[in-house]
């Protein structure tokens, strides 16, 4: 397997933003996360809760509300205003305000035809949806306070409104109210306190469910506006509701961080009269859960802590499989850190500013093999703050450390660096104005040229030098037979170490190959049905090494065009199960230039070398076979040894990079740290405390 | 165990009432559990025993109410038979044979005529196997039953009783084992199981200890080792199942129980606090907190008003719906150990052990009742693991038991020692001990043993301990103090050759004191605190010592460690006989020449009751339990027995009670003894063809004893005559008013009884007269009772005649007073018939 010198790095700061809000789309399978910072993401929930699309936020732009409708999604906020976002270029399309003061939550209603906004005035808004747009339709009355949950009826010709102390039911043809329901206060100190209707769950047979700041979940009967029975489900607030596509399953999120799962099932077994029941509690979260949303075999859950949370509900699941296991996403599945493989800098890359860092050095040997000491602290060379409201997209350093980019939503900015012994000094290269704006970067080895991949599935060249920089050229893909129908951005590029090839894949799962020398595509590798989470070219035999949101692999040759003899020799024997079993995607590929054969992939959990010259493991052998492999004597061990050599020695890995000087530089941010930095959760009496 | 004697060994008195969930009867007035071979039933608001159902003769291991009457009770033992009662007469009604031993039963209403019960599975007894049969019990008319239609519901179910029930109308049967959950549907005779991991990442222990079913929704309660209570809906199928988790309980959930109309959930545990959990709210919990020791059953009355928990104390409590106690039923008190030794109080005649901590409980054994505890060391117990606290270690009766002497010991496990002597005199006017000495520093080291002198004149106390002396106590008076108090202190320390003491006794007489050291006997008068003789026959270490009695007293018995049971003559000095045999109890009878030794032998305990004059034992009884006994005593019988039997003839004059390890408390019987208490049963059952009522009962009772009185097996010359209306004062005194009839009934039996009666020649042909007059009575009262009011009323005119006429006589012939109380006798069923007639 080889030695490396490690950076072990845990001096990046990043913190995950809390999850405010979800939205669930089941026909395309897809679930929206908004978080606190106003970024949006999209999370495919067949392929392993890929997370597909990143559309990161603004300065003060809080999302209050998701809601897809059809295959669109809106956002809503306290800004007042109402957001559609493109996806396919994963920004934002446009925002309309809706002129009622902040927007507490936002509603599509099934038919797919009209949202409707609950406002600080007072105001239920419905919004017409267009085909590109949509239009203010009308208010429904208006009430004294404001407006925090909403829900339409199936049907769509009733709402639900979620409100201070009560909860207001509306037609929709009249704009009236038909009726108020009184939700009680809370007894005792909490009496004095207004009842906050957290949320509110309209369903077909007329039943109203809503969730509120006493701890209550509540059945309401819409008919004569009677409550039917009331849950007491935590001391704390019930902040989130979601029901079930077929209505037989609620779950309810808490403050406490508890999921609380209501079934109707019949009382007495084979008849029909069915009821409400509080079944399971689900305790994955620390803090408040801010949303929840039932998809079809789990519970998702995100909140304060800023993990999102997948419970497989195991009844509903047809075969137990890794792809049904309980889930944790906490870090963002893209590279947050770009390392100068060459000068030994590393760029971090935060919502709203870049840190540029030089790695510490060491005295060769430490007391022990395992520790060295460091002679040099490492440090940060730089902070750079981004201009304008707009977060950062993505961001590079070049291999050789001379330049800095980074993109936002709106503009593409190349930085070129000076580093004369201490002082350090940036002057601005570049600005590219919002049509140029990348969904990824990344520099040529020799830091000659920056890739910028872009709308359409092109990338566009700009070439360095020290005199200036210029615009070369765009790469667009073969455009055969798929001239019509948009084309998803692009999103990962690695160019070939000898600068001769560049492969960029996008959403659709596309992954095309050019010659640089030729500024054509060259070919496209076969479409896969899983996303495509990290690739690499080979730097000697010219292969590109893909790694899918399934925890495949394939190896692709670009020079013959087709799949090598190993990736088929791996799609035929199969992958080891503790392989498959993983639940993070791997997020990079790298190569070891002293042996060819090594193949370094890591992903949250793990870093893997795989050696293709080894033969592969079946299901019979042992997967994390190190120790007993230190434990035989040297002949034996080329008996037992197989492909995948995996290093669990550290943990929650954002990024793993192979400098040039043969050192590993690998960035933890350990999940303790990352819930220190949490605020205090609600406190809560524990036994025998 | 086959035996050829006549004498076996039962549970009987002080049994354990709280081994399996007690029941409460439809009418909620009587609570029925198990105890020992019997079923007893005790009444719900005076917490009397009233009486017990005995038959079986093996321990009852179940009792369930009859569904299709609910006057009627199944018991089930592991002497392989199934009983019906009528509980409220304590009529067998029927006994059916089924031939193996069973461990539960479970009926339902549902399936009539069919009990369900838990029995060992046939291959391997000793892998704890137990299954579920269902019997189909045969209708006939015939008193004995043999039950042959057997068939297995479920193999491999849990040996824990409580890990089964019955859901909803009897559809389906609910059973866990480990891990396991299974429902046994009757009609699709299909089993539905699920499965729990044993532990989760959490820590959590899943493992099922209690099931209950909800009377009408289909939703199945489990309690786990760790504290959980799962409820448990849709299990018809097999993945859409649901369950909800309640946690309170930091303990296992020992049990579970739904209310009648299944709103609440009762669940109880180690913790002793009875949990009311609402029904369907989730969290909304209702607590019943220092109920005593931890909760091991709780059970339910039909019409939801009262609850019954039974603790590991052994101990009932009857819960009011109203979370109120509304009455508790103790039993004896058993603890980890008992420390101290049996003994017998010899004025209540009652067994004296230790019971709560810190405390002597004292015990009757004659009405199976607890008495009361005495705080000895009063201190606040805490209860928590681990902490060192004071115990009573050593107790001791004079033989009035006027002085009672304790040691409470702290600090066993480490090297600091602490330990008090108390000495606690009888106050007559408390009924109670009263302390009067405490020593703090009787000895430097543990006190080992300690005994009264039994002399009636001068009460001496001796203790021996480890530090090497042994030491007389004495009261004296202390100038000190005012005169009128007798404090204890020091009369003499002797001690021999430096030797460690191991045991010392007094003898009948009080006139030697025999203290072994190590070897050696030491025969000491504790008159003149002269050393008499020493007797040594080696090898081993003295561990029991113990004085002939009667005829018997110039034998002095001793039993060392390397099996030797030794009799000394004390006239002669010598060793009378000898014999090899591991003792490991011996204990003297107080009554008789007996001696009972246990010896314990292979793996089982063997029983050798000898007198000390022959070598030869009187009664051997083998295979007595599978224990180790340490712990016996020879209770005094009420009226002793007139066995001709020569093997049970020792058990004439009282009973040997032993204690096993594992604390159940058994003695032998005796054939004739079973025969008088089934016959007795039968006489009950004739006389109480009258409804029961409270003054049924009282009146019902009297009549007994006084029928107990007048057998002919009843010497009055064993003892001073007690007055005749004594009976009818404790009968008084210990009823609770609510029940009495009113005072001016009472008054002329209570006047009858501080008259003395006059015994004389003439008693004996009177007496045979009585009795045969007494059963034509019997046989005309019965026809009275079917005849109605009038009648009744005509006696009771009568009885007030009588009763003037009785007031005027200042004196009564034994053979008038006799005719009084039969009159009285006839004339109370009116009452009963008023009372029941009355809407």
């Amino acid at each position: 397997m080889g030695e490396f010198k490690v950076h072990r790095v845990r001096f990046f700061d990043y913190m995950p933003s809390g999850i405010r809000a979800l939205a669930f789309n089941r026909d395309i399978e897809r679930i929206a996360v908004a978080r606190m910072d106003g970024s949006v993401e999209v999370f495919h929930c067949s392929d392993r809760f890929f997370q597909e699309k990143i559309i990161p936020g603004r300065e003060q732009c809080g999302i209050e509300g998701l809601s897809w409708v059809g295959e669109r999604l809106f956002s809503a906020g306290l800004n007042g205003g109402i957001t559609e976002y493109d996806l396919t270029n994963q920004k934002v399309k446009y925002t309309v305000d809706a002129y009622g003061g902040p927007i507490w939550t936002i509603a599509g209603n099934q038919q797919g035809t009209h949202l409707a906004v609950g406002c600080e005035d007072g105001t239920v808004k419905l919004f017409e949806v267009n085909e590109d747009k949509i239009q203010f339709e009308r208010n429904l009355d208006r009430q004294k306070s404001r407006i925090i949950s909403l829900s339409w009826h199936p049907s769509g010709s009733k709402i639900a409104a979620g409100m201070m102390d009560m909860i207001q039911i509306f037609n929709v043809e009249t704009g009236h109210s038909v009726h108020r329901l009184l939700a009680d206060r809370g007894v005792g100190t909490s009496r004095s306190k207004e009842c906050v209707v957290w949320s509110v769950v309209y369903l077909s047979d007329g039943t109203i469910i809503s969730g509120d700041s006493v701890g209550m979940v509540k059945l309401w009967d819409d008919q004569t506006g009677t409550l039917i029975k009331s849950h007491n489900v935590t001391k704390c607030d019930v902040l989130a509701l979601s029901v079930s596509q077929n209505e037989d399953s609620l779950v309810a999120g808490t403050s406490e961080g508890t999921v609380v799962q209501f079934q109707f099932i019949s009382m007495v077994l084979g008849k029909d009269d069915k009821e409400w029941v509080r079944t399971r509690t689900f305790k994955n979260h620390t803090h408040d859960i801010r949303a929840v949303a039932e998809i079809t075999t789990a519970v998702v859950s995100g909140g304060m802590d800023a993990q999102l949370v997948v419970r497989p509900l195991l009844d509903k699941v047809e075969v137990r499989s890794a792809a049904s296991a309980l889930r944790k996403i906490h870090f963002p599945h893209r590279r947050l850190v770009s390392c100068a493989r060459k000068s030994g800098l590393m760029l971090f890359q935060y919502p709203g500013h870049l840190e540029l860092w030089r790695l510490g050095e060491s005295e060769g040997k430490g007391e022990d093999d395992i520790h060295l000491f460091v002679k040099r602290n490492p440090e940060k060379l730089l902070h750079l703050k981004v201009k304008g409201e707009d977060h950062i997209r993505c961001s590079a350093v070049s291999p050789c450390g001379e330049w800095i980019v980074y993109s936002t939503a709106s503009s593409l900015r190349l930085y070129r660096l000076h580093c004369d012994n201490n002082n350090v000094s940036i002057t601005k290269v570049l600005q590219i104005s919002t049509e140029l704006s990348a969904n990824q970067l990344c520099f040529s080895s020799d830091s000659s040229h920056l890739f910028s991949a872009s709308t359409q599935s092109s990338v566009h060249l700009v070439s360095l030098s020290q005199s200036g920089c210029k615009f070369v050229g765009t790469l667009k893909p073969k455009s055969g037979e798929r001239t019509i129908g948009i084309r998803e951005s692009s999103k990962i590029i690695p160019a070939s170490e000898d600068g001769k090839w560049l492969a960029s894949a996008n959403s659709d799962h596309e992954v095309h190959i050019y010659n640089l020398q030729t500024r054509k595509a060259h070919c496209t590798v076969p479409v896969y049905s899983s996303a495509v989470t990290a690739m690499g070219i080979h730097p000697t035999t010219n292969c590109l090494f893909m790694m899918y949101a399934d925890q495949q692999m394939c190896e692709y040759s670009i020079e013959q065009k087709q799949y090598t003899d190993w990736s088929r020799m791996v799609q035929r024997k199969g992958l080891h199960r503790f392989w498959m079993e993983r639940d993070t995607p791997c997020l990079n590929v790298m190569f070891n230039p002293q042996h060819p054969s090594h193949v370094i992939l890591h992903d949250t959990y793990m870093l893997c070398i795989i050696d293709q010259s080894l033969p592969l493991p079946d299901d019979k052998t042992q997967f994390y076979n190190q120790l007993t492999l230190k434990s035989l004597p040297e002949e034996q061990r080329k008996s037992h040894s197989h492909a995948f050599k995996v290093c669990k020695t550290f943990k929650d890995i954002l990024c793993v990079e192979l400098m040039s000087d043969q050192s590993l530089v690998v960035v933890e941010r350990p999940l303790e740290d990352v819930a220190s930095q949490l605020p205090a959760p609600i406190k809560q009496k524990k036994f025998a405390t | 165990m086959v035996e050829e004697s006549d004498v076996r060994v039962v549970r009987f008195g002080g049994s354990k009432i709280n081994l399996r969930p007690p029941i409460i009867s439809t009418d909620s007035r009587f609570v029925l559990c198990t105890s020992g071979d019997s079923v007893k039933v005790y009444s719900t608001r005076t917490e009397e025993w009233l009486h017990s159902l005995q038959g079986h003769t093996n321990q009852v291991t179940g009792i369930a109410l009859n569904p299709a009457n609910h006057l009627q009770v199944y018991s089930c033992s592991a002497d392989g038979t199934v009983k019906l009662w009528d509980f409220i007469d304590g009529i067998l009604i029927k006994t059916f044979i089924i031939g193996y031993p069973l461990f539960a039963i479970y009926v339902s209403e549902k399936h009539e005529g069919i009990v369900f019960l838990h029995i060992a599975m046939d291959t391997d007894s000793k892998k704890e196997g137990f299954q579920l049969v269902a019997v189909h019990l045969p209708k006939s008319a015939e008193q004995e039953v043999e039950a042959k239609e057997l068939s297995a519901v479920s193999s491999h179910i849990s040996p824990n009783p409580s890990c089964t029930a019955f859901g909803r109308e009897g559809q389906y049967i609910a059973f866990a084992r480990n891990l396991q959950l299974n429902v046994y549907f009757f009609r699709k005779q299909k089993t539905y199981s699920f499965s729990l991991k044993a532990t989760d990442k959490k820590g959590a222990k899943n493992a099922f200890t209690c099931i209950a079913c909800h009377p009408t929704d289909d939703c199945i309660a489990t309690g786990h080792e760790d504290g959980k209570i799962r409820l448990w809906r849709n299990f018809i199928h097999k993945k859409e199942y649901t369950y909800s988790t309640q946690h309170w309980h930091h303990n296992a959930v020992n049990t579970l129980c739904f209310t009648p109309e299944g709103t609440n959930l009762l669940s109880g545990g180690i913790e002793s606090v009875l949990v009311q959990w609402q029904y369907g709210t989730g969290n909304r919990k209702e607590f019943l907190p220092r109920l005593g020791g931890s909760i091991l059953h709780v059970s339910a009355s039909s019409d939801g008003q009262l609850f019954c928990t039974s603790h590991s104390d052994n101990k009932i409590t009857v819960i009011e719906s109203s979370f109120k106690v509304c009455g508790v039923i103790q039993g004896l008190v058993k603890g980890d150990a008992v420390l101290t030794d049996l003994m017998i109080d010899p004025r209540s005649k009652a067994l004296v052990l230790n019971g709560k901590p810190g405390h002597l409980q004292f015990y009757s054994l004659l009405r199976d009742k607890h008495l009361y505890n005495l705080d000895i060391v009063q201190q606040e117990y805490i209860y928590e693991a681990g902490l060192d606290q004071f115990e009573v270690v050593k107790a001791a009766f004079d033989i009035k038991g006027y002085w009672l002497a304790t040691v409470e010991e702290r600090g066993q496990k480490s090297a600091d020692l602490e330990f008090f002597l108390k000495l606690w005199s009888y106050d007559e006017r408390t009924q109670s001990f009263v302390l009067n000495t405490t020593i703090t520093a009787a000895h430097t080291d543990r006190i080992i043993s300690m005994c009264f002198s039994s002399s009636e004149e001068t009460t001496m106390l001796v203790t021996i301990a480890e530090d090497g002396q042994f030491k007389a106590w004495c009261q004296g008076v202390d100038a000190d103090t005012k005169q009128d108090q007798n404090f204890w202190s020091c009369d003499f320390v002797g001690s021999y050759h430096n030797l460690k003491p191991t045991n010392c006794s007094f003898s009948a007489d009080s006139s030697l004191l025999a203290v072994s050291f190590q070897e050696v006997i030491t025969i000491w008068s504790p008159d003149t605190w002269e050393l008499l003789t020493t007797l040594c026959q080696p090898p081993g270490v003295i561990r029991d010592l113990c004085f002939g009695r009667l005829s018997c007293s110039k034998y002095l018995i001793s039993t060392t460690t390397r099996n030797l049971l030794c009799c000394w003559n004390l006239l002669t000095c010598a060793l009378e006989w000898s014999t090899s045999v591991e003792v490991s109890k011996l204990q003297s009878d107080p009554l008789s020449e007996n001696v009972a030794a246990f010896s314990y032998q292979s793996k089982h305990t063997d029983l050798f009751v000898f007198k000390p004059n022959e070598p030869r034992p009187l009664f051997t009884h083998k295979n007595v339990c599978s224990e180790k006994i340490h712990r016996a005593v020879f209770v005094p019988r009420e009226e002793p027995l007139n066995n001709c039997d020569e093997s049970s003839q020792w058990l004439n004059r009282s009973q040997l009670y032993f204690l096993t390890q594992n604390m159940d408390l058994l003695t032998f019987s005796t054939a004739t003894e079973e025969d008088r208490m089934l016959s007795s049963s039968t006489r009950l059952v004739i006389d109480d063809s009258v409804a029961v009522t409270p003054f049924y009962l009282l009146l019902g009772k009297h009549r007994q004893q006084q029928q107990k009185l007048n057998t002919p097996s009843h010497q009055a010359a064993d003892r001073p005559q007690q007055p005749q209306g004594s009976v009818t004062i404790t009968e008084l005194l210990h009823t609770p008013a609510h029940v009495l009839p009113p005072a001016s009934v009472l008054c002329s039996m209570f006047v009858s009884s501080l008259l003395i009666s006059n015994t004389g020649v003439l008693q004996d042909p009177l007496r045979k007269e009585m009795e045969s007059s007494e059963q034509e009575m019997n046989s005309e009262k019965e026809e009275e009772d079917s005849e109605g009011e009038m009648e009744a009323c005509d006696s009771q005119q009568e009885l007030r005649v009588q009763g003037s006429v009785d007031e005027v006589t200042p004196k009564l012939s034994k053979a008038q007073e006799r005719e009084l109380k039969r009159v009285r006798k006839t004339d109370f069923s009116w009452m009963a018939g008023l009372i029941a007639s009355k809407p």
